[in-house]
């Protein structure tokens, strides 16, 4: 299956872990990461957002960070779907999930991955609040996150 | 020699989503910024020094001292707010 999807729809957790770790006997640990709409960002209610990306560097840039995530860490595969489009409070909008032999390492592998995300692939998000619709400041805390793996995001 | 420039979210809004640019040999990423800021009008605010503006050569992450090249695809966006 391929590494990487950008996809509209959703996902199902249940079935990507399944194949991730379909026909590897080798796997004892699975560690995934959900992300999903919250109803209130910065203060205001948030009804719904539309997620936008940059098609084909999008898909690059994650690659890049699954290969790196494999020199880094002691994994056997790794999974990343982004959704795109509009999407709604309580929408399921990203999925890392890593397999490993340990659970320590897909553990680390999974955050590292969530970390680089943040601050380097490509998406930004609308949010529509009562006030109208607002573009989503980066924070300097997810360049912060990325820092602690000892690599500069540059990104808020 | 001739450039494609992208924009993405809120610099997309401001000044569509791409147009061709000419440059000079040897231009960086950063010469260019200054060549549409120079421009005034909706470029010269979109993508004004002290404004927080990413770029991308060919599709991966640079900083304005990045050489282009004849043909190359460059974009200029906000900060990045996935995940």
């Amino acid at each position: 299956m391929s590494r990487v999807s950008i996809q509209t729809t959703d996902f199902d957790l249940s079935a990507e872990v399944a194949a991730l770790r379909a026909g590897d006997a080798g796997v004892g640990a699975v560690a995934s990461f959900v992300g999903t709409v919250r109803d209130r960002n910065d203060g205001s209610s948030v009804s719904g957002m539309e997620l936008e990306h940059y098609p084909g560097m999008t898909e690059r840039a994650i690659e890049a960070m699954i290969d790196e995530a494999q020199r880094r860490f002691d994994i056997r595969a790794a999974r990343v779907v982004h959704r795109v489009g509009p999407l709604r409070p309580g929408d399921q909008i990203v999925l890392v999930a890593v397999s490993s032999a340990h659970r320590g390492q897909a553990f680390q592998a999974c955050e590292f991955l969530m970390d680089y995300l943040k601050t380097q692939a490509p998406f930004w998000k609308k949010e529509a609040t009562p006030a109208g619709a607002r573009w989503v400041d980066a924070r300097v805390a997810d360049d912060g996150a990325l820092a602690r793996w000892g690599i500069q995001a540059n990104n808020a | 020699m001739k450039v494609q420039v992208r924009y993405f979210a809120s610099l997309r809004e401001a000044l569509g989503p791409t147009e061709a640019v000419d440059v000079p040999a040897g231009s960086t990423l950063g010469g260019l910024r200054d060549a549409l800021l120079a421009r005034g009008g909706r470029h010269a605010e979109a993508l004004a020094r002290g404004r927080a503006v990413r770029c991308a050569l060919d599709q991966t992450m640079s900083d304005e001292s990045a050489v282009l090249r004849d043909g190359a695809e460059v974009a200029f966006f906000p900060p990045v707010t996935g995940g």
